[in-house]
């Protein structure tokens, strides 16, 4: 029942997709629409992203600083490892996770309200391909911007990491810095754009999919609203994994 | 002309429609009515291609639309106009906008161009100067003559009207009748209007169908209905005791 379950939403999925990703009627028509979403998008959730990035630089540095206090580890390596672990796993996936809380929800609801308005009806009607016209430019907007949010939550937190430890005296500022420059491995940046790129896919697709799909009723919509998330957090932490052990 | 032959359609268990064959002529106002839960609005979704059947055929001047590909079924769709029961507009566009965007998205028009034929339209709908509105700020009536003139910006051969006077006030309901009569007479197009309002059946039902659990109960223009025997058709038009009373004294004296 379960698996048949799965089976029915994968295919329906990824006929969405297909469909989405057909020839659109007028290309300036999606042009519009995806500077629109990569505004809403990537400007909305700056401030959010900006605040999460700092206080995961904070909490890095501090928790470290605690756990290798005693340690026979160089007290430089503290920021090497602000710096790897923001770069490698907390900025692409902790940004994704809260981008599928913010982002998610509110794409499902959007396109969820327009099929229970009879906007996507009204559209079909007059010849347009709702999948591709409604789906299509927020996909390509996210894949667009939110690794940008990635790398500047990345930057942020570094300078979160330096903020929580440098000032209060618990590391001098030469010995975060050396840290900041030591060891860097180039490919670990791709890593964070890979997860970026991938993260970013996930979370607008599967939201919009259940957005598309969505049944009459404001409790349907609630609940295509939290299945959106629901669904993009587990997505995103599994293929997480799987880039973990492709890439490294 | 739009017909509908031996249509079947059914979700799961349920058979919603039961074998209807039909055909609504150009230049006409062809209502279908019927009960909640008749499966009009089901009719007029499969007639308008938002359904598959499950068996039978539906055809716009003989071309059976659920046989067509989807770049022909869109040539098809550019001809096609429908002004929904809530009227569905775009609340993050502008009236202005909401009409235009089946000119943005299907013609190579200049700003110009657009910008006149929307003029037009709404002025042809009794709406002009609302353009820079945004539809939570007009009446219920209003956002209906705007699904108007969306609907029929793209000068369609073939008009969709589902529940046009729910939510309206009596003498509002009126103006959006006549105006949608107007609009079929004046561009010659088959329109289909999909109602329960007893005051549009009288008013602009020149072809009336009536449909009961799936089936079409009755067939016949505004001016039988009084005249009809079809006990369907008078449990639903004449329910209450005063429309009762109304249609006795009517037939007791036609000519008044």
């Amino acid at each position: 029942m379960l698996f048949s379950r799965f089976l029915f939403h994968f295919g329906r999925f990824w006929i969405m997709m297909g469909t989405a990703f057909s020839k659109p009627e007028k290309w300036i028509m999606y042009y519009r629409e995806t500077t629109r979403q990569m505004i809403d998008i990537g400007v909305g959730s700056l401030i959010i992203v900006g605040l999460i990035s700092i206080f995961i630089g904070a909490v890095t540095a501090v928790q470290f600083l605690y756990q290798l206090d005693g340690t026979l580890v160089p007290r430089y390596y503290i920021g090497y490892i602000v710096r790897d672990s923001t770069i490698i796993e907390l900025a692409p996936t902790i940004t994704c996770l809260v981008l599928a809380g913010k982002v998610g929800s509110n794409l499902a609801a959007e396109i969820g309200g327009m099929r229970q308005k009879e906007h996507i009806d009204a559209m079909e009607i007059m010849g347009v391909n709702t999948a591709a016209y409604l789906i299509t430019p927020k996909v390509v907007a996210a894949i667009i911007v939110i690794p940008m949010l990635v790398a500047i939550a990345a930057f942020i937190s570094v300078i979160g990491g330096y903020l929580s430890s440098v000032p209060t005296g618990m590391l001098s500022e030469a010995e975060y810095v050396q840290g900041i420059r030591s060891f860097f491995v180039k490919h670990n940046i791709n890593l964070m754009f890979i997860k970026a790129t991938v993260f970013a896919f996930i979370l607008t697709s599967v939201s919009c999919y259940q957005g598309y799909y969505v049944k009459s009723g404001s409790i349907e919509l609630g609940k295509a609203s939290t299945n959106a998330v629901v669904f993009s957090d587990i997505l995103i932490l599994l293929a997480d994994y799987l880039i973990a052990v492709l890439f490294t | 002309m739009i017909s509908a032959e031996n249509l079947f359609k059914s979700f799961e268990e349920n058979e919603v429609i039961k074998g209807i064959s039909l055909e609504f002529k150009k230049g006409q106002t062809n209502l279908i009515i019927g009960r909640s839960g008749s499966g009009k609005t089901v009719l007029l979704k499969l007639l308008v291609g938002l359904f598959q059947p499950n068996s039978g055929k539906v055809l716009y001047d003989n071309v059976d639309i659920y046989t067509l590909s989807k770049k022909e079924m869109r040539t098809i769709r550019m001809k096609v106009g429908m002004l929904f029961q809530a009227s569905a507009l775009f609340d993050s566009m502008t009236v202005e906008q909401n009409i235009r965007f089946p000119l943005d998205m299907f013609t190579n028009m200049t700003a110009k161009e657009k910008s006149n034929r929307v003029d037009y339209c709404l002025e042809r709908v009794n709406m002009p100067q609302t353009n820079r509105k945004y539809p939570s700020e007009i009446s219920g009536g209003m956002q209906k003559r705007v699904g108007i003139a969306r609907a029929i910006v793209l000068e369609p051969e073939y008009l969709f009207c589902d529940e046009p006077n729910s939510g309206l006030d009596p003498k509002t309901a009126l103006v959006i009748d006549e105006l949608i009569q107007d609009i079929t007479y004046e561009n010659n197009i088959t329109t289909i209007i999909n109602t329960h309002d007893m005051n549009s059946v009288m008013e602009i039902g020149d072809n009336i169908v009536l449909l009961h659990e799936g089936k079409v109960a009755w067939r016949g223009g505004k001016t039988d209905v009084l005249q009809s025997d079809n006990q369907i058709l008078i449990d639903f038009m004449f329910s209450s005791p005063f429309l009762k009373r109304l249609r006795a004294a009517a037939l007791e004296n036609p000519h008044e």
